[in-house]
């Protein structure tokens, strides 16, 4: 694998950022520019990430072996240089990023990004943050990155001003701050015992970490995962989320369905890699506390989603239940789990993000003025605030049926997340539960999590047929809301890719299971790292 | 020395953990920087503690790691200040525009009835 296609790797974190800059040298009255831009942006991110997946499944025919692909930055050797990696778990998550990111752009045409400046900027580098987190296999990048795409959430909970969002992200940018000093200790201490930071040399490396050194690390490690945790939004430490879900724009909190995800795949990733099978002493830590914490977490967005007065209520406390399912399944472990795991975060994912999208035209006739008000003045002027309030003319087409595409789309929101047959979401959950089954003894915590990820599916069904029943069912007094073309295309596209994954389970299953086969294994990706042949050193 | 920079690092945490919990925004962002200080200190720490010794390997000198200080700390340290540089100040800017729109300091927005 020689030429342009080794550095089509870093294209995911370089793209975004070079049309970043050239976006801010055009000022908030070249809107047009900036939306053709950012749109083309998110396209050609997702046909780069389709092609590194297609990369790492490997085309012998083509000369490229399957496999973990690296890239090393600045041609560093492995453990000293900072690496790219991409596999399967990585491009998996490379494509689903995008495929958000570009629904969620999109959707942000209608109107949503004419309600601050730079929203364009802020959105691509968030999607470089998250990009880069992917790919980096390094844990110290890995802070860099968190930091990247951190920031450019801040700026985006902050998009559209308000006292609501200015106070939710108050509290979000304090407590993500304080994590990221966690994160930081947490990586001083593992670096401390073992002198790398290299995730695939660490994995080599743990393993002969002397017996009295094994608590550093592993203490390092925990640190290092309630930081992850705490984005992962974990009870008792995701007390902020569903809140700042809910004051965020409806296309940036689309978009942050993917930020929980990525602190669960990167406790996937490391505890596959530092406390798998073959990590001698430190094998297997922490594992019963990540099923407690999953199954705590399951009740408390269980009891969220049935308490919830509101449908962004329902959809911050579904996060939680999705990400506490991941956990305990992460906890439990097992390689038929591990690839039912994975399509239930890529099914409750875009799950999640469709909800968030439909939220705002559903709820749109309950309280207009809400949402006037809810877009306040900006406290602080610049020389773009004129620019954002001059045309207000709706783009895209009006279009007719407005209750009856809505209610459609509801319905194969509520299914899909409540996980009834026949989509994706039911596939996801009957995958875990068999998975669950298939254990010569099932453990008394296996039985838990089969109960509390049942019972959530059902508070998910109440929660939505009351919303839905409130929003829909009842006859209005004015006028159905205006639904433009903009904002149905993306929805649909959303759910149009669950139902592809309902079609293609099959595929997708094995896509999984090759997946989960090669997280059980991690020494594929501690070879591909260590043995990467630096750029100057591939024969011609 | 270990005793001056662990006392350092404790005090550290400690006032600015309290200082986090405290009701007004100010307060946290000092108590967020003190922790930030503490982290950095312990990264440099975590490097092993040397005075006097060059991080860099010279052309004419043995290569030989007792002489040398450990330079990943102190790359780490680096990025690490300037990362928190950043997220403080933008943090400082949040806490102003809170202040403009709901004209009080306090961490809710809205000060308690009692």
């Amino acid at each position: 694998m020689t030429g342009w296609i080794q550095h089509l790797i870093v294209a995911p974190i370089v793209l975004p950022l070079i049309v970043v800059a050239i976006m801010l040298a055009f000022d908030e009255r070249r809107r047009e520019l900036k939306r053709v831009l950012g749109l083309s942006t998110t396209v050609a991110l997702i046909a780069i990430s389709a092609l590194l997946l297609w990369l790492v499944a490997g085309h012998p025919e083509a000369g490229i072996e399957p496999g973990p692909h690296v890239y090393l930055l600045g041609d560093w050797p492995a453990p000293f240089g900072i690496v790219l990696v991409v596999d399967r778990l990585s491009a998996m998550m490379l494509l689903l990023t995008n495929l958000l990111g570009f629904t969620s752009l999109f959707y942000a045409l209608a109107r949503w990004d004419r309600s601050g400046p730079r929203f364009h900027a802020l959105f691509l580098l968030l999607l470089m943050g998250v990009n880069g987190a992917f790919l980096t296999g390094d844990i110290f990048n890995l802070f860099v990155f968190f930091e990247v795409l951190l920031a450019a959430s801040y700026g985006l909970i902050l998009h559209g001003s308000g006292a609501m969002r200015t106070s939710a992200s108050l509290h979000y940018i304090a407590i993500n701050i304080a994590t990221s000093l966690l994160f930081l200790i947490g990586v001083a201490m593992i670096y401390s015992v073992t002198g790398t930071l290299n995730m695939a040399d660490l994995a080599s490396r743990i393993a002969a970490v002397a017996r009295e050194d094994l608590v550093l690390v592993e203490s390092g490690a925990a640190i290092l995962g309630v930081a992850f945790l705490v984005k992962a939004g974990i009870w008792p430490l995701s007390f902020w989320l569903p809140r700042t879900y809910a004051a965020a724009a409806p296309p940036v909190a689309a978009l942050f369905a993917i930020m929980s995800k990525v602190g669960i795949y990167i406790i996937l990733r490391l505890s596959s890699l530092l406390f798998g099978d073959g990590s001698g002493g430190a094998a297997g830590f922490a594992d019963q506390w990540l099923v407690y914490a999953g199954l705590a977490t399951i009740v408390f967005g269980t009891i969220g989603i049935l308490s919830a007065r509101s449908l962004t209520q329902v959809a911050g406390h579904y996060v939680l239940v999705s990400s506490g399912t991941l956990l305990a399944a992460i906890g439990i472990g097992g390689q038929a789990l591990t690839a039912a795991l994975l399509f239930y975060l890529v099914s409750s994912t875009l799950a999640v993000s469709a909800l968030y999208l439909i939220i705002e035209p559903v709820e749109r006739n309950a309280d207009e003025e809400d949402m006037i008000a809810g877009i306040a003045e900006p406290v602080f002027d610049d020389e773009y605030t004129g620019a954002l309030e001059e045309d207000e003319s709706e783009i895209g087409v009006v279009i007719p049926g407005t209750i009856a595409i809505l209610g459609g789309g509801f319905i194969f929101c509520a299914l899909l997340l409540a996980g009834l047959p026949p989509l994706s979401g039911f596939i996801a959950k009957f995958a875990i539960v068999d998975a669950l089954f298939q254990a010569p003894v099932i453990a008394p915590t296996s039985w838990m999590l089969i109960a509390v990820v049942v019972c959530s599916g059902l508070a998910t069904l109440i929660a939505m047929t009351r919303a839905g029943i409130d929003l829909l069912w009842t006859p209005a007094d004015d006028a159905p809301a205006r639904l433009s073309l903009i904002e149905v295309a993306p929805i649909g596209f959303l759910l149009a890719v669950c139902l592809a994954l309902m079609v293609g389970a099959g595929p997708m299953m094995a896509y999984m299971e090759g997946t989960a086969a090669a997280l059980r294994d991690p020494a594929g990706y501690i070879d591909a790292v260590g043995q990467a042949p630096r750029f100057g050193e591939v024969a011609p | 020395m270990e005793i001056v920079l662990s006392l350092a690092i404790g005090i550290l945490t400690a006032s600015g953990l309290w200082l986090l919990f405290r009701p007004r925004t100010f307060q946290v962002i000092l108590g967020l920087s003190l922790l930030s200080y503490a982290v950095n200190l312990f990264i440099v720490a975590a490097g092993r503690l040397r005075t006097d010794a060059p991080p860099i390997v010279g052309k004419d000198t043995p290569a030989d790691s007792a002489l040398y200080a450990d330079p990943l700390p102190q790359a780490l340290v680096l990025t690490a200040i300037v990362i928190s540089f950043a997220t403080t100040a933008l943090l400082l800017v949040v806490l102003l525009a809170s202040r403009g729109l709901t004209g009080t300091d306090h961490v809710d927005g809205e000060e308690d009835d009692s």
